[in-house]
């Protein structure tokens, strides 16, 4: 067996006091070796990035390491002095971080950035950093390197940025590369080009990756062992195959088991009762010119037509582009459409002034991505709730009692209506969210990445609970995401979409079984994970 | 282009507002013919100053005349204002540049440092000087200045513009009541372009950490400071009257004052106008620098 390239011994790292932990990690031991890609698994708080950043020396202030050994090439990174951990970085070992859209410095040329690394750590000659940059911008596979070079951050998208994230941590053939959560932020078809780099980067550059994620279809797609951490312990760790096929530990069977998966169980019969019909639907955004463009028109949404029965769940999957967006902002009127009809019942939602629409409002209602930014941080849980019955007449106290119901129906105590925002986990608050919705009793919920934000056993929890309202409240449901994964789980019918165009259309086993559209059969191979057919363990 | 022409539409509407709103202020007749004049010299000077003549009519010629740089001639002084003007003002733009460069100087450096170590002891400092700056009224701290470096030590002139040297204390006092805000801003922008991912990646990369904090770092916070750098320059050729007086420069700002007092209704116009086409511009090269710096700005 090869020396190990990282080799963690028994690692520690602390807390700020006052923490409800007094350790991020505690007491970590796992190697990696070259050609090899290690797979850090855990849910948010499970001290999985902390170790990344850690083996960087890139840790905040605020935490420190305490006890255990870091060894890299044999040196303990824990034990050498700032000086020599920066001159390690970069050139010894490198790493590529969640969020491209903020990575890099929007002041400088994609060039200048690429190019520095080789003014800290050789004495290249002008030229040849330049031709040492332009084969790396190839190797990414960025196209049209000279354009890239010289680029703006700003001017590319974020899949582009990440390949040159990537093509800086690789300028130095680092031994050790660490990649944190490289393809979260990444559109499907996006993230299984990024993973398969990594896969041909482990051989070509005989690097170890330490590679952490929270998503277990990724694991199955490209890890060689796997770390399974919880709560700054590492609880499972063997080969991609023990951990994925044959857990042990309970939390990783836990986590397997909430990896969302395609239904099996029969779909229900639905109800010949059209909740919504969008006829037409159409908007347009124009770009105005300036001097050296010329004004542009984005169709953001060409005339789209669908009909969502009473009671169903229809999925609208699309990646980032794809107007699913622009739909439901035209769905719930905070845009305008161009063109088309919006039928929910018998009045059309596309017409008429915003304010003569107020009333109709109430039919439809909007669970939104980002569960932290859409409390209002000052007022208490139960104050939200109530103001938008109370807007609509109901009287104070029937709005009261109908959300300490809906406190019940989403699995939380009534005690929550006097609490704020901010003593709640993400979970906690998307389901405030939902009962925010849900309490001026609409015939429509519109789910807006709903889940996207969430841990996959907290997703899991969501999901299940948006299944049982829709069930016991007769509830509509259209249900927009990114993830094929979630959509499968959750819809009775799928749309998908694409430049603003829906492409597809069908039931979930169509769409997955027998996909008529060469774009969604591109956007089912990308999926990661495809052959691993995860164990049965709940 | 668009930028351009909005400028000159502010300039514009400037001088419009000077002209009308200084007109609307007082019989300008009365106050040049004195105290003991009959009604019937009033008349006269009214009539010899064309005062008698629509309000539009004068605002019209005022404008066509200022603009080939001819602002008619001081009531006062019985000399065209253009050459009062030529002669002030290299006086307050010698100022104005000099506490420019104060204020940066005390700024850049307090508010990098503050940044680097919030909450520290040297963020402490800084801040104090700061709070100091912006408590004190300036025309006190000019008299200090004065009573401690001309008086007692001796080694800078009180007041009077004839060398670069009797511009050093009246810079410094000027520069040091701007600094305050330009120094906040300068650590708010580099805490948060500090804590940003891009640094990050810059620390990644094995770039030391001094030039990952002026290079990477200082760069982003700098935006915003040059817009406030021009404002603050605009302040400073407009607002320079109490140093002025302080100092006994032969500045705009002092002329300006003293025309005020005189109902000097030409040279106010002329100085009103001169001001805000500078402030303009200045605000107008802040933005095309920030365009330079900030390749979002450009593609905008």
């Amino acid at each position: 067996m090869t020396q190990p390239v990282l080799s963690v011994r028994g690692l520690t790292v602390d807390l700020p006091k006052n923490g409800d932990r007094p350790h991020a990690v505690s007491g970590i031991s796992f190697d990696i070796h070259p050609n090899e890609i290690v797979c850090v698994v855990g849910e948010s708080g499970s001290g999985k990035s902390v170790t990344a950043f850690t083996a960087m020396g890139l840790l905040p202030k605020a935490l420190k390491p305490s006890g255990g050994q870091m060894l890299f090439e044999g040196q303990d990174l824990l034990k050498m002095s700032r000086r020599e951990h920066t001159r390690l970085r970069g050139k010894r070992m490198a790493m590529v971080f969640q969020e491209p859209m903020t990575a890099l410095n929007p002041c400088f040329t994609v060039g200048d950035q690429i190019e520095e690394i080789f003014k800290a750590h050789t004495r290249l000659a002008r030229s040849e950093r330049k031709a040492r940059t332009m084969a790396l911008l190839e190797e990414v596979r960025l196209p049209d390197p000279p354009r890239v070079y010289s680029s703006f951050p700003h001017q590319l998208s974020g899949g582009q940025r990440q390949r040159i994230v990537i093509a800086i941590a690789l300028a130095m053939d680092p031994t050790l590369l660490i990649a944190d959560e490289p393809t979260t932020a990444l559109d499907v078809t996006t993230q299984a080009q990024i993973l398969s780099m990594f896969k041909t980067l482990k051989s070509s550059h005989s690097a170890g990756i330490l590679f952490v994620t929270h998503d277990f279809d990724v694991v199955a797609e490209i890890a060689d062992r796997v770390v399974v951490m919880q709560k700054g312990l590492v609880v499972e760790q063997g080969t991609a195959d023990e951990v994925l096929n044959d857990p042990q530990h309970p939390y990783t069977r836990q986590l397997i088991a909430a990896v969302p998966r395609k239904r099996e169980d029969a779909p229900e019969p639905l109800s010949d009762e059209v909740a919504l019909r969008v006829q037409g639907l159409k908007k347009t955004y124009h770009v105005a010119g300036t001097l050296t463009r010329k004004a542009r028109t984005v169709h953001a949404l060409h005339p789209t037509d669908f009909t969502v029965r009473k009671g169903e769940t229809l999925g609208i999957v699309g990646e980032s582009g794809s107007g699913k967006t622009t739909l439901v902002r035209c769905l719930i009127r905070l845009l305008d459409p161009d063109d088309g009809a919006i039928w929910i019942g018998s009045r059309n939602f596309a017409q008429g002034s915003r304010a003569s629409l107020r009333a109709a409002r109430k039919d439809i209602q909007i669970v939104f991505q980002d569960p932290y930014g859409s409390l209002n941080p000052r007022r208490s849980i139960g104050e939200q709730l109530i103001g938008a019955p109370m807007n609509f007449g109901v009287s104070r106290s029937v709005a009261w009692g109908r959300a300490k119901r809906l406190m019940k129906i989403v699995r939380l105590e009534e005690e929550a209506l006097y609490r704020y925002p901010s003593q709640f986990s993400g979970g906690q608050r998307q389901r405030i969210c939902i009962a925010r919705a849900l309490m001026v009793e609409p015939k429509i919920l519109i789910a807006d990445e709903a889940v996207s934000a969430l841990d996959v056993s907290v997703q899991k929890e969501v999901l299940l609970l948006l299944a049982d309202i829709k069930r016991n409240m007769g509830l509509t449901i259209l249900f927009i995401t990114h993830d094929l994964r979630v959509a499968a789980q959750i819809c009775d019918n799928l749309i998908v979409m694409s430049k603003g165009r829906i492409v597809e259309r069908g039931t979930v086993a169509e769409v997955f079984g027998n996909p008529q559209q060469p774009y969604t059969r591109q956007l089912l191979s990308a999926m990661p994970g495809r052959k691993w057919e995860a164990p049965d363990v709940a | 282009m668009q930028r351009i022409g909005l400028a000159l539409l502010v300039c514009v509407a400037v001088s419009l507002l000077a002209f009308t709103l200084l007109n609307a202020s007082g019989d300008v007749a009365i106050a040049v013919a004195g105290e003991e004049a009959t009604a019937a010299q009033i008349e006269a000077i009214r009539e010899d100053l064309g005062l008698n003549r629509p309000l539009a009519v004068r605002y019209g010629e005022w404008l066509a005349n200022a603009v080939q740089g001819d602002f008619g001639n001081s009531l006062f002084f019985r000399q065209p204002v253009a050459e009062l003007i030529a002669y002030r003002l290299p006086n307050t733009m010698t100022l104005a540049v000099m506490a420019l460069g104060v204020m940066l100087a005390l700024s850049v450096p307090l508010g990098v440092a503050a940044a680097l170590r919030p909450n520290s002891i040297i963020d402490r400092a800084a801040m104090l000087i700061a709070v100091l700056g912006q408590a004190m009224p300036n025309f006190w701290f000019a008299l200090i200045l004065i009573v401690v470096f001309s008086l007692t030590l001796g080694i800078a002139p009180p007041s009077g513009s004839a060398t670069l040297g009797h511009f050093v204390l009246p810079a410094i006092a000027l520069g040091y009541y701007s600094t305050p805000p330009m120094m906040r801003l300068i650590r708010q922008g580099m805490i948060e372009a500090l804590s940003s991912d891009y640094i990050r990646t810059a620390r990644a990369k094995g770039i030391s950490g001094w030039k990952v904090v002026f290079k990477h770092a200082l760069r982003n916070a700098v935006i915003p400071v040059v817009s406030l750098t021009a404002v603050q320059f605009g302040n400073m050729l407009g607002g320079s009257v109490v140093i002025e007086t302080v100092f006994g420069i032969q500045g705009l700002g002092f002329l300006a004052w003293e025309s005020i007092s005189r109902m000097d209704l030409p040279v106010v116009q002329a100085v009103l106008l001169i001001v805000a086409v500078f402030y303009v511009v200045m605000v107008l090269l802040a933005d095309f620098i920030n365009a330079w710096l900030d390749p979002r700005i450009r593609t905008q």
